[in-house]
């Protein structure tokens, strides 16, 4: 298990390869399909947008509604090839990784070749074990999508496989 | 003919779906931790392990095993000799209000057009079917969408026999690789009409995971198709390996002499139902 913590060296990423095991540290942006729609109308009408992407990451989550006395209710992560459309933009504008599930597209995997990044996947449905790794968690953006609201995340070693390396290797690859 | 209140039926249904969206059943858990001992690919071996401390942790917590606790499928059998006093319908969908508010469930459902949540998870799918008898039977069966949207239905042609509803769902599976959260169960629906194919395909969603079919030529062409799906190295989450599916359920019904409607739902590890009867 390789741990790292964000934000991502580059020299941490290059030793990266598809199948390892990591527990990530740091932070992270959640945003899911509609928070995309959103960011993407901000980025074409040259609106600022509400998160900084240089050296970011982006985690592909609609976490159930709060509970007491929990930092974060359940939240694993949401079908990756969802954002298909999005993501190579996102990398070229400087997030450094992105926590998802399942395959994405060539072009995303050629986005993170070209800017030297990595796709983590968390394991689908590990809700509950994902969110008590989450030690803090901040509304960031468009509160009025509920589950679909950009929040910032802070992960105390949350396990998970690189899928996709800096070099494009993919773990889905056989 | 006995009344039944439909205050009884909101409480049910509510109750049924307070457990149901937190924890798979015991028949998936146990399958997991099955094909945890038996899978040898080492990433498909840990996210198996995670799968496992995950249960562990909403036990624990109380928080949902998925965050997707899914769009409200509800299966109700209604004795006809039954009369409900007030309004069955609302009763189911004031029933799936109450669970996902105070069980602090995600509001998942919107408006197809527009996007916009209807902020309370309604409206339930619901499923009547009338039978004998002064009894009411309610499922809950709260579905996710990242294997719900890997389902697919075709309209094959009689002539294409078993070889090719085989080869369809193969071919669905080939296509949903490591996106509908596998391990998965895969409810298969043979012949009806269009709508009838897909029902009968998600009601084997219900059955107990690994049941034998008591029909025994489908048991075969279930083993035969899970055996086969298996040995596609696609693995848990996508990550290789022999424990892509859990379970191959599947139903047939008579259909039409010019037509072979075959559906494939597809049902993530997270296989959440509970059932009533009152």
């Amino acid at each position: 298990m390789t741990e790292l913590s964000t934000p991502l060296d580059i020299n941490r990423i290059q030793k990266l390869c598809a199948g390892d095991s990591v527990a990530l540290s740091g932070y992270a942006y959640t945003a899911r399909d509609a928070a995309h729609a959103r960011l993407f109308e901000m980025i074409r009408s040259n609106r600022a947008l509400p998160i900084t992407l240089k050296n970011s990451g982006i985690f592909y989550a609609g976490p159930c509604p709060d509970m007491p006395g929990r930092v974060i209710n359940s939240c694993g992560p949401t079908t990756s090839s969802r954002m298909n459309a999005y993501a190579p933009l996102l990398y070229d504008m400087g997030i450094s990784f992105v926590i998802g599930k399942g395959p994405v597209s060539d072009d995303v995997r050629d986005a993170i070749v070209r800017n030297k990044a990595v796709y983590f996947m968390a394991v689908g449905g590990a809700g509950a074990l994902i969110a008590s790794h989450i030690t803090a968690a901040w509304d960031i953006a468009f509160p009025e999508l509920g589950p679909e609201a950009i929040r910032e995340v802070a992960f105390d070693k949350v396990p998970l496989i690189v899928a996709i390396d800096c070099r494009g290797s993919s773990v889905f690859a056989r | 003919m006995r009344t039944i209140n439909s205050d009884i039926i909101k409480q049910a249904v509510r109750d049924l779906f307070l457990s149901a969206c937190r924890m798979p059943g015991d028949d998936a858990l146990s399958a997991i931790r099955a094909a945890y001992q038996a899978e040898t690919c080492p990433p498909s071996k840990e996210a198996l392990r995670q799968l496992i401390e995950n249960a562990r942790v909403s036990d624990e917590t109380g928080m949902p095993y998925c965050q997707d606790t899914g769009m409200a499928v509800v299966f109700v059998d209604v004795g006809q000799d039954v009369h409900v006093e007030g309004v069955l319908d609302a009763a189911i969908n004031e029933g799936v209000r109450e669970a996902y508010e105070q069980g602090y469930f995600r509001k998942s459902v919107r408006d197809p057009i527009t996007g916009i949540n209807t902020n309370d998870n309604t409206p339930a799918v619901i499923h009547y079917d009338i039978v004998e008898g002064d009894r009411i039977s309610i499922t809950a069966a709260p579905k996710g969408f990242g294997s719900e949207n890997m389902s697919r239905i075709a309209m094959l042609k009689p002539g294409d026999g078993i070889s090719g509803i085989k080869s369809f769902v193969v071919d669905c599976v080939k296509s949903a690789g490591g996106s509908p959260c596998p391990p998965v169960v895969l409810g298969v629906g043979i012949g009806g009409t269009f709508e009838k194919c897909a029902l009968i395909a998600k009601k084997q969603l219900l059955r107990e995971i690994g049941s034998l079919n008591s029909d025994t030529t489908l048991a075969v062409l279930e083993q035969s198709l899970k055996d086969e799906i298996n040995a596609l190295d696609i693995g848990v989450m996508g990550f290789g390996g022999s424990n892509y599916c859990l379970a191959v359920h599947i139903a047939t019904y008579p259909t039409h002499i010019a037509g072979l409607p075959v559906a494939v739902n597809f049902q993530c590890h997270a296989s959440r139902h509970a059932h009533i009867t009152i």
